[in-house]
């Protein structure tokens, strides 16, 4: 009888690794992928000096106006000078400080959310999602503990920004996700009432709900009842959006296997638990792209509120752009909105990617 | 399989059950899928601590009448009590059943998001309202039983099929059930890994623990079954005590299932 001995696994041709192998079979594989490889050389030859040379080498960036651009490159005075305009809008100056505390709240929030090992970490993301935005809320507006009131049609820049989508965010998952279950209920009047809610918010152009939320609205409503313009778009922005999320949710809804239902139904689970415990942690983990999507689109969908006259970061660049004690500063103020927005998309798609590599548990089923 | 016919003089002798204690009632039990009549007028009591084996081709309604004990699957006609409780819309009635109640799926149904050790605590402190560390300590104490402790801190996704089918079965006990049902337990698995699932089984009925087992392993029949039971669309049309099931069917067609499934 002679017995099995598995032969022992042996390391992999050295030629198959390291960087000089990653050069060879991705850049150089072929003539034509060497022929590609020059034209792609010599095209960004061509044009990240020329960048580079305009953005950086010959740009200017000190001084307090128009007569600190002479030079050919980009005049970065301009964002320095009207910087405080596009972060906080027609906030007043002396009440910013209020703003910055948000502002570093939310840092405070954000940062320990990207640094797996922080202690507390859940605690303070469930911070950002509640308690959050209404210290925020009570910041900014005022009129209590002594806060001077700011109305919020001087809010605007940046932070305006931030509050439309943050409050959309936070708002819109947790709509949509409810929405979404109402959408899969077994209750025929429950299911209507949802179907009828998404089909009718994502039928309708964010534009259009917008002017609706600040133009018709007041106009239903009796007199002396009026609420505030931002409210309304908020209100707007936030159902709009829950309408998508419930679709992206109910995708990964869809993608759980009837097991996993009769298996945490046999052990006695009801249905909010089943769905809580078992259900939901795994259809969201599925739909973290759909969800990030979502997100991403909603946070640049907001530059739309400026159709219903509010000023958020890229209307208040627009606003200095014609400013005519300033001349061809449009290219700089676009690249600094761009990059704004950039800034924060990139963020959330990273921190998205994060997410799920943490969640990942291995195969399905 | 092979050898059932032969070894009837091996039989282990057969277990006197106390007449009266019947856990599981079914009277006059009737089902449709729509306009498919799925179980046709079932009946069938089981008594407490009786193992019981439920074969049959498959779409002969064996799955979905084990399913009905708990109500994955709704009856339409008939009655089903369970230890004393009977199953009808009401929603008390059906958390109390599901809590007595604990199944095995043929695709085990982990929760894939849920440690092993996880999976089997979270029934407890949820649904019994148990403290965390008095589930766990129990959810290893079953672990260790189905003998893989070693793998509580795994995610289902990192073992193999066998060992996730027993991480199910402990996660079922975990909630203390009087009552075991299979379904199909060992069809989806390689056959190397039948044999680990097979022992816990035996072990469990040798504790005396009350079970319906919908399988095609007829080894597993003769030598743990008190009763099996054959049925064919949708109706059981024969039920015995293993022996003679094997060795002295009654109705053609059991025959006909038993010298296509002992054939080879």
């Amino acid at each position: 009888m002679t017995t099995f001995t598995p032969k022992p696994a042996l390391p992999p041709p050295g030629s198959t690794h390291g960087p000089l192998a990653w050069v060879r079979a991705n850049l150089l594989s072929s003539p034509l992928n060497i022929a590609l490889t020059a034209l792609a050389l010599w095209f960004l030859w061509l044009i990240v000096p020329p960048i580079v040379d305009w953005a950086i080498l010959s740009a200017d960036f000190g001084g307090s106006d128009q007569s600190a651009c002479a030079s050919e490159g980009a005049c970065w005075t301009f964002i320095g000078v009207r910087f405080d305009f596009f972060v906080y809008g027609f906030y007043p100056a002396e009440q910013r400080w209020r703003v910055d505390i948000a502002f570093l709240l939310l840092g405070a929030v954000l940062v320990p959310q990207f640094i797996p090992r922080f202690p507390s970490r859940n605690w303070v993301g469930l911070f950002g999602l509640t308690g959050l935005p209404l210290v925020t809320a009570v910041l900014l507006m005022g009129g209590v503990a002594g806060l001077e009131p700011v109305e919020s049609s001087k809010w605007g820049g940046l932070m305006l920004t931030l509050v439309l989508s943050y409050v959309g965010i936070v708002a819109a998952l947790p709509i949509g996700v409810v929405l979404a279950l109402g959408r899969r209920s077994e209750m025929p009047i429950i299911r209507m009432i949802c179907v009828t809610f998404i089909e009718l918010w994502r039928g309708v152009p964010l534009i259009s709900v917008l002017f609706m939320a600040s133009v018709m609205l007041p106009l239903f409503l009796p007199e002396g009842v009026n609420f505030d313009k931002l409210l309304r778009a908020l209100i707007g922005i936030i159902m709009f959006q829950s309408a998508y999320m419930a679709e992206v949710v109910r995708g990964g809804l869809q993608a759980i296997p009837r097991g996993q239902f009769e298996a945490a139904a046999a052990l006695g689970l009801g249905y909010w638990r089943s769905m809580g415990l078992i259900v939901l942690p795994q259809a969201l983990k599925l739909v973290i792209p759909g969800i990030v999507n979502t997100f991403i689109a909603l946070f640049k969908d907001t530059t739309l509120v400026l159709i219903i006259g509010l000023l958020d970061i890229l209307a208040t660049v627009q606003a200095s752009i014609v400013d005519p004690s300033w001349r061809n500063v449009a290219t700089e103020g676009y690249l600094f909105a761009a990059f704004c927005f950039w800034v924060f998309c990139f963020g959330m798609s990273r921190y998205s990617q994060a997410l799920e590599r943490k969640l990942h548990t291995g195969h399905k089923r | 399989m092979s050898d059932i016919a032969t070894s009837a003089a091996n039989d282990p002798p057969r277990r006197v059950l106390k007449q009266g204690a019947v856990v599981i009632e079914i009277r006059n039990m009737n089902k449709w899928y729509g306009d498919f009549h799925v179980l046709r007028d079932i009946n069938l009591d089981v008594l407490k601590g009786e193992r019981i084996v439920i074969c049959g081709p498959s779409g002969s309604g064996k799955s979905t009448m084990i399913r009905c004990i708990n109500r994955l699957e709704e009856h339409q006609q008939g009655s089903i009590l369970v230890d004393g409780v009977e199953l009808t819309h009401d929603v008390k009635n059906i958390e109390i059943i599901r809590r007595e109640v604990g199944m095995v799926f043929q695709h085990f149904n982990l929760f894939p998001h849920l440690t092993v050790l996880e999976n089997c605590a979270l029934a407890p402190i949820w649904v019994r309202r148990e403290p965390r560390h008095l589930a766990e300590e129990r959810a290893m104490h079953y672990l260790e039983r189905v003998k893989i402790p070693e793998q509580a801190r795994k995610y289902p996704g990192q073992l193999s099929g066998g060992q996730q089918q027993r991480v199910a079965i402990a996660r079922s006990l975990c909630m203390q059930p009087k009552i075991m049902l299979f379904d199909e337990p060992t069809s989806a698995l390689d056959p190397e890994m039948i044999k680990e699932v097979l022992d816990v089984m035996v072990e469990l009925a040798e504790e005396g623990m009350t079970m319906l087992c919908v399988t095609h392993e007829m080894g597993f029949a003769k030598t743990v079954a008190d009763r099996v039971i054959f049925m064919d669309q949708g109706q059981i049309v024969e039920e015995n005590e293993p022996h003679a099931f094997f060795n002295d069917p009654r109705n053609d067609r059991t025959k006909l299932f038993l010298s296509q499934i002992l054939a080879h």
